[in-house]
Order: structure tokens, then sequence, then C-alpha cells
């Protein structure tokens, strides 16, 4: 497991470089990952981690890479759009030579147009920033602080708003709300039933579980291999 | 139904504190919640809260929430209660 980096497309022709985290040994079978989004993504990140694993032992590389402004990225998340995290993803895709994907959660609504896959427990923006929205007026409460959803999404569609930690701009929030949940014949949807147990994005802290990794790792193993 | 309600947030707090099966069955109306375990911040309780809407088929408002609500287990149960005898 090694970070790489891989150049990412900036609008106007340039591009920055970005990181991935893979396993890469130049084999036939190769999986790229659009991780959850926001505080999905550190709650998801270590059983994601856990399947490309496993899938390294099944003979199959994987490459999760950064969204440009979340993790490792210098880029800044306010200027993002969904419309720039699937370029992104897009040009992860074709520069790491990936033959299918995986979305895990809100990463379902950047997912690359080209390749077939798997949709792992897709959620819809509009949820994520609710939730989100909702520990922010609950934390102003904590602080003795009222602010309404309605007031907090006015101030978001116009000037951007910091949400758990986040700083997301207007055009990021206004693309997540309007985000209608990704529908295509060559991704098949997998949803936590199949896969066993409680959502690991559930949990307050972040987890793990063997069994879910070994489920949804041999799933997307066979998915790929046939 | 009272009774499947006490069940079904057992059920989502397993799953939102990662607790062992079983354990949540422990749980009595004085269990302390936010505020007396530390994993429960405000995204947890932003989780926690949506999940409910999910599983108990209930809509909460920004007004419905108060300390006193999310700081027993009693006091969640009963507003999980009030709620679904409302819709």
């Amino acid at each position: 497991m090694t970070p790489i980096g891989w150049p990412c497309p900036l609008p106007g022709g340039a591009s920055s470089e970005e990181y991935a985290l893979a396993f890469d040994k130049g084999r036939q079978h190769r999986l790229l990952i659009v991780p959850a989004l926001f505080d999905e993504a550190n709650r998801m990140r270590r059983f994601t981690v856990e399947v490309m694993r496993r899938l390294d032992a099944a003979g199959i590389d994987s490459i999760l890479p950064d969204l440009p402004g979340t993790n490792e990225s210098l880029a800044v998340l306010e200027t993002q759009s969904l419309g720039a995290w699937q370029a992104a993803m897009a040009a992860a895709a074709s520069h790491f030579r990936a033959t299918h994907v995986l979305a895990v959660r809100g990463g379902s609504l950047a997912v690359p147009d080209m390749l077939p896959g798997w949709l792992y427990a897709p959620a819809k923006g509009s949820s994520i920033l609710r939730q989100m929205l909702r520990a922010r007026t609950l934390a102003g409460k904590e602080a003795g602080r009222e602010e309404s959803r309605e007031e907090l999404t006015t101030l978001a569609l116009s000037e951007g708003i910091e949400l758990a930690g986040y700083r997301i701009g207007p055009q990021l929030f206004a693309d997540l709300e309007e985000a209608l949940a990704t529908v295509r014949d060559d991704l098949s949807l997998i949803e936590q039933g199949t896969i066993g147990g409680a959502g690991l994005w559930l949990r307050a802290e972040p987890s793990e579980s063997r069994e879910q990794a070994d489920a949804l790792a041999a799933l997307l193993a066979i998915g790929m291999q046939v | 139904m009272d009774n499947q309600t006490d069940q079904l947030l057992r059920r989502i707090l397993t799953d939102v504190l990662g607790l062992k099966d079983g354990l949540a069955d422990g749980f009595t109306a004085d269990t302390g919640l936010f505020g007396h375990l530390p994993e429960l911040d405000s995204m947890a309780v932003a989780g926690l809260l949506t999940e409910m809407e999910d599983r108990l088929d209930i809509v909460i408002e920004d007004d419905d929430i108060d300390g006193e609500m999310l700081e027993t287990y009693g006091g969640l149960l009963a507003f999980a209660e009030a709620k679904r005898a409302e819709s």
C-alpha cells in the first residue's frame, strides 16, 4: 500500500498533484474507489482500506484517490463542485487505468462516467447536508446560539458555510442539495443488508468490521473476475 | 407499539455507539446519553436523530430538540414514543 501522486485537472487546463492510496502491482483488474464524503470519509476510511487489502490478496489492484479539497489534498475545498470532483475522479480513473469503480456512500455522487462497477450504500446529497446542518444547529444550541436550518441554508447558498469542520462553498452546497441519486445500468447497488450488520458510517467513532470487509471484498472480487 | 419503539431505539443506539449485542438491553430510563458518553458529540447526535427518523418513521424538527430529551435513555424513549403517536 503506497501513496501515489496523480495529475488532477484544474479549470483552465492546468493541473495540480493529488494523492491516492494504492495497491498497484500493474494487474489486470483495477478498481478505482471514490471515497465517502466529509465526516463519513473518516468513519469509512479504515473499512475502505481493509477492503483494499483483501482485494490485493485476491489479485486485484485498487486505488483510493483524494477528492480535491479533502484528506491530503492542498486544493481549496470551498471552490470545489460536484462537477469538479467527478472530473477529478475521471482523471484518476484514466491515469490509473481503472477497469471498475466502487463508490462509497456520498462518493456515488462523484462517480466517473465511463467505468462499470458498484455503489455501496449510496447517500443522497440532501441527506448528507441535512445531517451536517443538524450537527451545526445542535452545537449552536449547546453554545447558546440559535440557528435554524433555513437560515443556515440561505447563508450556505449565498456565502458558503462551515459544517462539521468543512468549509463548503455555495456551488458545492447547491450541487449536493440538488444531486439526484446516481442510477446507471452499469453500476450495481450494494445495500447494507447484503453486507450484513449495521453500516459503519452510523458509528459515533470510526470503527471497523472484519466480517463486513470480507463480505464487500468477496462481492467485488467475484464481480470483477467473471 | 411502545415496546416496539423501545426495541428499535435500543437497536439504533447499539448501531450508533457500536455496542456489543445485548448491552443496550441493560439501559434503564436513567442511563445517561448526551453529556455522559464522550463519543456522543453533536455530529453523532445528528446521526442518531437522522437514523431515528428513518427507522421510526418520524420527522424531527429543530425545535423538538432539547437537552432533556437527549440526556437520558428514558428521555429519548419518551420523545420517540410521543413522535410516533403523532404520526
